[in-house]
Parts: structure tokens; sequence; C-alpha cells
């Protein structure tokens, strides 16, 4: 499976873009395949600060419940009030309509520390 | 060093290749666990019909003289009153009515057959084979059995011109053996979804072509391949027991809402003494369903609250496709089993509120009765 190579990703199966001065995070399409349908996804309101690595929402699929840990640190700017009604659209669209906050982060160095799409698909096959 | 042990496969494990299937080991098997998503193939079966590959249960033959009083010493229900061609559902209790398992007897004419638990097989065997007595013969069918459910409102129109027509007209948790699909085998009108449906018996060795069978009877009526996911959210919409989650060693039937199932007044069985005191003294705990306000789900484990004191646990939880909210069932001390008491459940941080309510969830299965 290719992931795809203009975001970065977590151990955890998030993935961040950065665009401009701000990183949209979601969760890759590996993370969907294990959870199954999601049902609901619990997320932050604008302006919480969110710490790199802590939990900042929670993803509810029929079969199983995942925390969603954030990829950097900084201040929730917009949530996607889309999946609050179509929580399948992270099913569908992992990489694109199911994406759940943009942050504006606040150490510019943290992105780059992320998994590349290479290392990610190594970290996905070893654990098979 | 270290060595693993391969999971075993069922007649049907290229099909659920073949198909897509995300495949999990349970119990041992390589099953299963979902096709195309937990939601569609669970409304599938609601609304449609769905085929469940179940070969992984164990099926044990006991016969020979003396065995039905060998059964009815095991199981609290009562294996006397069934006729043949019938099957019942029971617990199978240790001394103390902690359940062994939850299983199926059937009713043959010269024998009868016992299904188990995929997780319990080796331990049901052990126990049943413990209390033998001389001259009944206990024998483990489950490797060359194959078992199937097809289960949905269409699912007469599937099996119809493939199976006895007798078949078609038999009532809740009867059976007949017969040709199914060309070959022989065991018609069974049971299921563990609460739609009406079929479990069919048959030997192994003709998986394929029965599947194939199946899956080409079942286009026009829009048969679907159901997975282990969709099969638990089935049966927790319904209130079924599943062992390990809201039954085992430590819970007894009265404690889990399966007075039905058992027959005091037949005779001796294993944990009568216990059952008998707990009716009489009655219940500590008692095994309640309940639904969420929110949209968070409940999952085995959580504690339950009341007030902000713990009183149980969840034993099951689930988001249900059917009722479109989450859903759960566990044990509370018995003055807070009445349906419409508050509760609260601990999932991490969050407390989710929640109400007892009345079980099955779900009340317009397709199921005989």
């Amino acid at each position: 499976m290719d992931y795809p190579d203009d975001v970065r990703y977590t151990q955890d199966h998030e993935w961040a873009k950065q665009e401009g001065g701000v990183v949209t995070v979601g969760i890759t399409s590996y993370a969907t395949d294990q959870l199954g349908d999601v049902v609901f996804v619990e997320l932050p309101e604008v302006g919480r600060r969110l710490e790199a690595g802590k939990s900042f929402g929670v993803v509810e699929a029929v079969k199983t419940v995942s925390d969603l840990f954030a990829p950097v640190s900084g201040e929730v700017v917009e949530v996607n009030g889309a999946i609050g009604d179509n929580p399948a659209l992270v099913n569908q669209s992992p990489f694109g309509d199911g994406w759940m906050v943009k942050i504006r982060p606040a150490d510019a160095g943290e992105f780059g520390k992320l998994l590349s799409n290479v290392d990610y698909e190594n970290l996905v096959e070893e654990s098979h | 060093m270290s060595s693993t042990t391969a999971l075993r496969r069922t007649p049907f494990h290229e099909f659920h290749r073949q198909a897509g299937a995300k495949l999990v080991d349970f119990a041992g098997f390589e099953m299963p666990v979902r096709y195309t998503g937990d939601v569609r193939e669970h409304l599938a079966v609601r609304n449609a019909v769905g085929l469940f590959d179940i070969t992984h249960m164990g099926e044990f033959e006991v016969r020979g003289p003396g065995a039905l009083e060998y059964l009815n010493r095991l199981v609290t229900n009562d294996v006397a009153g069934l006729a043949v061609g019938q099957a019942l559902y029971s617990p199978m209790c240790r001394p103390d009515a902690g359940i062994v398992d939850d299983l199926l007897v059937y009713r043959y004419a010269d024998h009868f057959m016992v299904v188990v638990n995929a997780s319990n097989m080796g331990k049901d065997f052990g126990w049943m084979d413990e209390h033998r007595p001389p001259g009944v013969v206990l024998e483990d069918r489950s490797a060359t059995t194959a078992l199937l459910a097809v289960q949905g409102p269409r699912a007469s129109a599937v099996l119809r011109d493939h199976v006895p027509a007798a078949a078609l007209e038999l009532g809740y948790y009867r059976f007949t053996t017969g040709s199914l699909f060309g070959v022989p085998g065991t018609i069974s009108r049971t299921g563990y979804t609460g739609e009406d449906g079929f479990e069919l018996y048959f030997g192994a060795e003709h998986g394929a072509r029965v599947w194939e069978e199946i899956v080409a009877a079942g286009r026009p009526h829009g048969l679907e391949l159901i997975g282990l996911g969709a099969r638990d959210t089935l049966r927790l919409e319904m209130g079924y027991m599943l062992y390990g989650n809201d039954i085992d060693d430590t819970t007894s039937p009265l404690e889990a809402g399966l007075g039905w199932t058992v027959k005091l007044q037949k005779g001796d069985f294993h944990g009568r003494d216990v059952l008998v005191r707990q009716k009489s003294e009655g219940l500590k705990r008692r095994l309640v369903g309940f639904q969420l306000e929110g949209r968070r789900v409940p999952r085995h484990g959580m504690s339950l609250l009341a007030q902000g004191r713990t009183v149980g646990l969840v034993t099951s939880g689930t988001f249900s496709p059917s009722l479109e909210r989450p859903i759960g069932m566990g044990y509370v001390e018995t003055a807070l089993a009445a349906v419409g008491t508050p509760l609260e459940i601990q999932a991490g941080g969050a407390s989710l509120p929640a109400r007892v309510t009345a079980r099955p969830f779900y009340t317009r299965g397709s199921h005989r009765s």
C-alpha cells in the first residue's frame, strides 16, 4: 500500500500536513482499516492547546475505540465539522475530507521529526 | 527461541481471502472479522440476508444408554423435554453454578449433538468427559463438521429449492436432516442474530461446493458475506450472551438473566443447589442492558457507577447499527437493575450518562418465536 508522500506520519497512525502556517491532522487509511466503521469522533474545541504526543480526542468505531495523539504541539484553529454529522467520511476519505483538526504549531521543528511515508510504510509492514 | 502455532483454518478460508476479508485470530482459528464493513454487514442481515462461516464452533456427539440422563445432569435446561428434531439452548454449570459454557443440545433419533463455543472446545470436552458415565460415548466431530449460518428475512428464499420443503416449515429451534445444496447434513432453524434463519451442519469435505451454491442462490436476494464483527453487534442488539464477556466461570445463569433456561424441577444437575439458594435468597447482582445518551461507546471492562459509586462492570458494549446509538450490558447491584435506573460509565477520564433498558434492545427481528 502506498501512503501519500505529501504528509508526515506518527507511530500512532496519525498523519500531519503542513501548509502555510497550519498543520492539518487526521488518521491514516491503516488506522481506519484496523478500526472499521467510525461512528463518532470526539475533538477538542477551537482554541485548545495541544501537546505533541498527548491525547487530544477519541475515535469511536463500532468495534473499538482509539485515542488521537497530537503529532505537534500548538493551538487548534479549526475543527472538521463535517465528520460530526457524517463520521463515515473518516473511513471514506481518511487523508482528505476525513481530516480532523488544524493546528497552528508552537514549535516549527516538531513537524520535521515526524515519519516520512516510507518510514511509516515500514512501520506498518513490521507490525504484520 | 519461540514457536508459533499456525492458526487453524475452516474449509472456507480461500473464499474469505478472495473476498478481501480482514482475517483475525479467533479462538485459534483464522476467521473473517469483516468483509465490506461492520455496519453494512449488520444491516444486510437485518434487511436482507447474510452468510456466516461459523465452522470454528465445536460439535460433540453423545450416544449410548444413559446419554439423556448424562446430558441432563450437565446442563440446566431440560433435555428430557426435547422431541426428536428439536434443540435447546442452555448454560452448562459447575457445582458452584458458575458457567462452563453456553451451548446447544440437538436431539436426533439415536444420539445427541452438543454445539459449543470455539473458545471453550477443549475445556468443554474435558469437563464432559470427566463426568461421563461408562456406556455413554462422547466424540468430538468438530474437525470434520462445517457450519454455515444463513440469517435474515430472506433466508428462506435463499434456501428454497436447495433444502427439503419441510425444512422451510421448521419452527424455531427445530431441525431436520436431509440434503442441503446437494450434500447430506442438518438444517436447523436457529441463529445468533434475532432474524429468521438457518444453521447448516455438513461434512467439511463439501465446503467449497456448498459455499459456492449458497452464494449463487443468494445473489438474487442480495446475500452478503458477514464477519464476526457484525455477528457481535447483531447478537448484542438482541441481548444474547457472549461467553467470556457476559457469562463465565464466575457468573450464574440466574445472575445473567438466563432463568428461563434453568429447570430446577427436572431433577439434579451441576449447580442446582446453589441456584436453588440464589433463587430463595435473592441475587446480589444482575446483568442489565443499558443505553447511552451521547455518542461515546461503552466497552468491555469499563466501570459502571451510580452517583459516583462503582456498582458494576461493563461486560459488552458497542455502537448499535440498527438503533444508531451506543448500547451495552453489565452486572450491577440488584437494587440498581430496574429499567430506567440512571448509571454512569467510566470511559477513561470521561463519565458517560446511561440508563438501564429492557432487553432485547432491538425488537423488530424476524426470528420465529
